[in-house]
């Protein structure tokens, strides 16, 4: 048969209309569901920071965003944004969540137009903690995380680290808690001003240092920008560290 | 409906013209995916998916289909069902989802879907080229999900999450075999299978 070019004209407009529609309607149904995943997967990260979050107690309720949500507003008592000279601004509970889906183009911004978000916790115990977002860049693509702090803004409390594609078995092991749980009484101040925390070569390596943790063997460009990370982003909070706590 | 050639053509793919260890096709995403056994059990189902409804429409449309933009229409139908699922996983199974990442969207180029249309779908009635694409599928799916068991048993002792291999074993030396989680390992798992479905099936050998 012989097509006309009218036909395959035709053809073509009618069809990529008709999968046009179809894809939109489903973009369309689906999209809220997606947003509170999305969002859900924040808070789990948040609340994983200070210990508050149970993977497997959320993978056994019946909802398991609405049960994230719950526990989201009942340990994170406070959110809000601070600019550059670590004051908090008012009124900015809702920007600080929201905050979080554009991290990078924040830090990236010149200082005095940077709103950094800030989210308190406090734990049945009534311990209060401070947990700032980072964000950077690994070996193959953006990696972040969250470091809470205890309420002297100095002592790490706990730290989780997520990455979009490192190297599984090397740089992926960020995000295990191993190597999480190595930050942990970790100080970021020394001596009165910052320094982050390093990761030092081989296993132990880090022992009895308070501002380092083991890098991991196999994964060194990762771990470097774990290091890089943690030292420009927490560093751009430092007003507000000293200003609240740090001596 | 099921006759006997409709039903060759489901099993077929899973032995005797299996697309990973015969023709050797969808290798890539079969590395990519298989350190767990959760993602590559979604990725299979997912690949069935898309195989089949391609199969399915494209045999439907194939009467009508210009020939001169025969390749674009069918990248159109199989890249419009990748990103119905695509959307599908985020929104229900988000954490598989994530762990796929880009492997989902990648489905468009994997070889089989292309394949099967171009070679079965266009010359044969809709349900013949539907059975055709779930039993290539499956086919696809079957070797995913061995290896990724045999990955996940031996690089992280456990199998879909839950630890199989009781503390006890590392209490005494055992330790997991991380070279399994990385891609050249599931090179070497796929030719290991090859060797075995050759070994039985003589007529495979050149």
């Amino acid at each position: 048969m012989k097509q006309t070019n009218a036909y395959i004209i035709g053809y073509s407009i009618v069809l990529v209309v008709v999968v046009a529609v179809v894809l939109s309607l489903v973009t369309l149904s689906l999209g809220p569901r997606q947003q509170s995943n999305m969002q859900a997967e924040k808070m789990s990260d948040i609340l994983g920071s200070v210990g508050l979050y149970d993977a497997e107690a959320a993978n056994k309720a019946k909802d398991k965003n609405q049960y994230i949500i719950d526990r989201y507003e009942k340990y994170i008592t406070e959110s809000f944004l601070v600019d550059s000279k670590g004051n908090r601004i008012p009124d900015s509970e809702q920007a600080a969540f929201a905050s979080l889906d554009n991290l990078k183009a924040e830090f990236a911004k010149p200082e005095a137009e940077r709103r950094l978000p800030v989210f308190v916790s406090r734990n049945d115990a009534g311990q209060v903690r401070y947990i700032l977002p980072v964000y950077g860049t690994g070996l193959w693509g953006p990696i972040w995380g969250y470091i809470a702090l205890q309420s002297n803004l100095d002592t790490i409390d706990g730290a989780v680290f997520g990455h979009k594609s490192e190297t599984p078995g090397l740089g992926a092991e960020i995000a295990t808690p191993a190597f999480q749980k190595q930050f942990v009484g970790k100080t970021l101040f020394g001596n009165g001003s910052f320094v982050g925390i390093n990761v030092t070569k081989g296993v132990g390596s880090s022992a009895g240092n308070s501002h380092a943790v083991d890098a991991i063997s196999g994964g060194t460009i990762t771990s470097r920008a774990v290091q890089a990370m943690i030292k420009e982003c927490i560093g751009d909070y430092e007003p507000f560290l000293v200003k609240n706590g740090v001596k | 409906m099921f006759s006997a050639k409709n039903m060759k053509l489901l099993t077929n793919p899973l032995g005797a013209s299996n697309p990973i260890t015969v023709q050797i096709l969808g290798i890539c995403s079969a590395l990519a995916v298989t350190a767990k056994l959760q993602p590559a059990f979604v990725m299979a189902l997912s690949v069935t998916v898309v195989t089949a409804f391609a199969n399915l429409i494209l045999s439907l449309l194939r009467k009508g289909i210009p020939s001169r933009i025969r390749i674009i229409v069918q990248l159109v139908v199989v890249a419009a069902l990748v990103i119905l699922v695509d959307q599908v996983l985020k929104a229900f199974v988000y954490d598989v989802s994530k762990q796929l990442s880009v492997f989902v969207g990648l489905i468009i180029t994997n070889c089989i879907v292309m394949g099967r249309i171009e070679a079965f779908a266009l010359g044969n009635k809709p349900w013949p080229a539907f059975l055709d694409g779930i039993g290539n599928g499956l086919g696809y799916g079957m070797i995913l999900v061995i290896l990724g068991f045999v990955r996940e048993l031996l690089g992280a002792g456990t199998v879909w999450g839950y630890r199989v291999i009781p503390e006890s074993f590392y209490a005494h030396g055992y330790s997991n075999n991380g070279l399994m989680l990385l891609p050249p390992m599931a090179l070497i798992c796929v030719g290991i299978i090859i060797w075995i479905h050759r070994s039985h099936n003589r007529n495979l050998c050149e």
